[in-house]
């Protein structure tokens, strides 16, 4: 059952947070070119997973995507009919409840429920592998382990797709792995073809962000221009039989393709081109060619593949402690030297919680560093306009919390004029990156038996 | 002698920065194939890690992508921590490629001209 023509597969989401209405104009395109074709949702970023986890344990029945229902309800009765198969990691801390929510809501639709299956094995609390990755970060971190999970490869994706999934919800699995996994199924690739697993991993790189290929994250304002962000079309990526990738996006959206938005996306979170890790294989992409075919259509070729790690990435991540900030504005003369005094105040109030990040948003923020080296470089000047932040770590929440009380006195012990005050304290959740020996994780599917 | 003009790198070539823990790569990528050499040529490691210097990178490191007019920058230990541990407002680093695209580099005025924006 190998296929000779392309594989053809869009994406609809690239986090978690983003859009909910790219798909309809996906999946009326991939119709369009045709039989088969696959529909995939990236939503799960480093720290996304570690917040299911909390979510979960409060209540048993969450833990997977929020908006899972608003991405599928556009689509799902049309993927299920016309056999475009979805695959997410929507599932993030709770698969099978995702799973379960993907029947219900075919249900609610009227539509055939579909086959389901769930992907297991990337969680290492569950299956109690902690002990067998390379180091837990312990050292640094006394928090409690809230989540560890490895990021597993397209294996047990593209077993539950030959075994005819319509959906295959995961959990932590490495991006690219939403794309290889239907390459494996669509080509019959074997663990050697390494070339083509290249040209599927980097396919699905240039697809996991959604619009940031297709012109989203690329307008200035000025000279870097792209038409009608406001409905950016998501990208479609045909993967031919000899590792050409040609990407597009739908008819009549906005957005734009072209070397430039593809080159962005390419490199983006890449570090050594000649060599990016994926559970899968390891792609070189270092010698590339990148062809403009036509309007917003552009074709990438020559990537080339080597053997995968012996090992998954791990990440585990911990309950650390809290963020606290605040801020405060100030407006018209005298602005900056009323936000500087009120910044020295807070300081000499928060002995407990130095050193006290501080940001004069609108004069020095982002571009600072949390030593604020930055700031201490810049002569004060007359800024009209800004907005004091500041904000600090800590282990214990009511040492943190001692921020935010401060700050909001500053509306009557402050300088003159501060209005606009803003607190929060937030959990923080540290990330630990390791490794576990690939023998050691169990990469399974399942099907979901829905009830009669 | 050719004389030479400062241009704004952001007008001669774009990028994106991307995050892994404390570490983040920043492309830099020429719009036009006729300023590559001029880009090989200074926006190098020690250029960008003077850039950065108030950030205490641990290491810059630059991959070039010649037939693509593109360059990697890979700067470790920048983010304060990272994602989950910096301070900043903004501890994924993602405006970060704007500062990398702040630096000056220095054209022949006849390329500069077309670089150039007309105050």
């Amino acid at each position: 059952m190998n296929e000779t023509g392309p594989l053809r597969i869009a994406c609809a989401a690239g986090f978690s947070g983003d859009r909910t209405d790219a798909a309809e104009p996906l999946v009326r395109e991939l119709r369009a070119r045709g039989d088969g074709g696959f529909l995939v949702f990236e939503t799960l970023a480093e720290r996304t997973l570690a917040l299911a986890q909390l979510a979960r344990r409060i209540d048993p029945g969450a833990g997977f995507e929020p908006l899972l229902r608003d991405m599928l309800r556009p689509v799902l009765k049309e993927c299920v009919e016309s056999g475009i198969r979805i695959i997410g990691n929507f599932g993030a801390a709770n698969p099978r409840a995702a799973g379960q929510a993907v029947v219900a809501l075919a249900r609610e639709l009227g539509v055939r429920v579909p086959r389901v299956a769930i992907v297991s094995g990337d969680d290492l609390l569950q299956s109690n592998l902690l002990h067998k990755v390379s180091s837990t970060g312990g050292e640094q971190d006394q928090g409690e382990v809230v989540s560890a999970n490895a990021y597993i490869g397209a294996r047990a994706i593209a077993g539950a797709l030959r075994e005819g999934a319509d959906v295959v919800v995961c959990g932590r699995i490495a991006d690219p792995s939403l794309v290889v996994g239907p390459a494996i199924a669509h080509f019959g690739l074997s663990e050697d073809d390494l070339d083509m697993l290249a040209a599927a991993t980097m396919t699905g790189h240039l697809l996991e962000c959604g619009a940031q290929v297709t012109g989203g994250y690329f307008a200035d304002g000025v000279d870097k221009h792209v038409p009608d962000l406001d409905r950016v079309g998501y990208p479609i990526a045909e993967l031919w039989p000899d590792g050409r990738c040609v990407i597009s996006k739908p008819p009549d959206t906005g957005g734009r393709i072209d070397r430039h938005t593809v080159i962005e996306q390419l490199l983006y979170e890449v570090h050594d081109p000649a060599a990016y890790v994926t559970p899968d294989v390891v792609a070189d992409l270092s010698r590339v060619s990148v062809k403009e075919l036509g309007a917003n259509v552009v074709e990438v070729a020559g990537f080339r593949g080597q053997q995968r790690p012996a090992t998954l990435k791990v990440n585990i991540c911990r309950a650390r402690g809290w963020l606290a900030e605040g801020e405060i504005s100030y407006a018209g003369p005298t602005a900056e030297s009323r936000a500087r005094l009120a910044a020295d105040i807070l300081r000499k109030r928060l002995p407990g919680l130095a050193p006290l990040r501080v940001d004069l948003i609108g004069v020095a923020s982002v571009f600072g560093d949390d030593g604020n080296d930055y700031l201490a470089r810049l002569a004060p000047g007359d800024a009209r306009d800004l907005r004091l932040r500041v904000a600090a770590f800590h282990r214990e929440r009511s040492q943190a919390t001692l921020l935010a009380r401060e700050v909001t006195a500053l509306y009557t012990c402050g300088p003159a004029g501060g209005g606009g005050i803003r607190t929060a304290v937030t959990q923080r959740l540290s990330t630990h990156a390791c490794f576990i020996p690939r023998e050691e994780v169990a990469e399974l599917f399942s099907f979901l038996e829905a009830k009669p | 002698m050719t004389r030479l003009v400062n241009v704004p790198l952001y007008r001669v070539a774009h990028g994106r920065t991307g995050d892994k823990g404390n570490r983040s790569n920043i492309s830099v990528i020429a719009w036009n194939p006729e300023v590559w050499s001029a880009l090989q040529e200074q926006v190098t490691v020690e250029a960008v890690a003077r850039q950065f210097a108030h950030r205490r990178p641990a290491k810059v490191t630059r991959y070039l992508l010649p037939q693509l007019c593109a360059m990697n920058f890979v700067i470790d230990e920048v983010l304060d921590g990272g994602v989950n541990d910096a301070l900043n407002l903004d501890s994924h680093g993602k405006t970060l490629s704007y500062h990398l695209l702040d630096m000056n580099i220095a054209l022949p005025e006849e390329l500069a001209k077309r670089y150039a924006r007309e105050n």
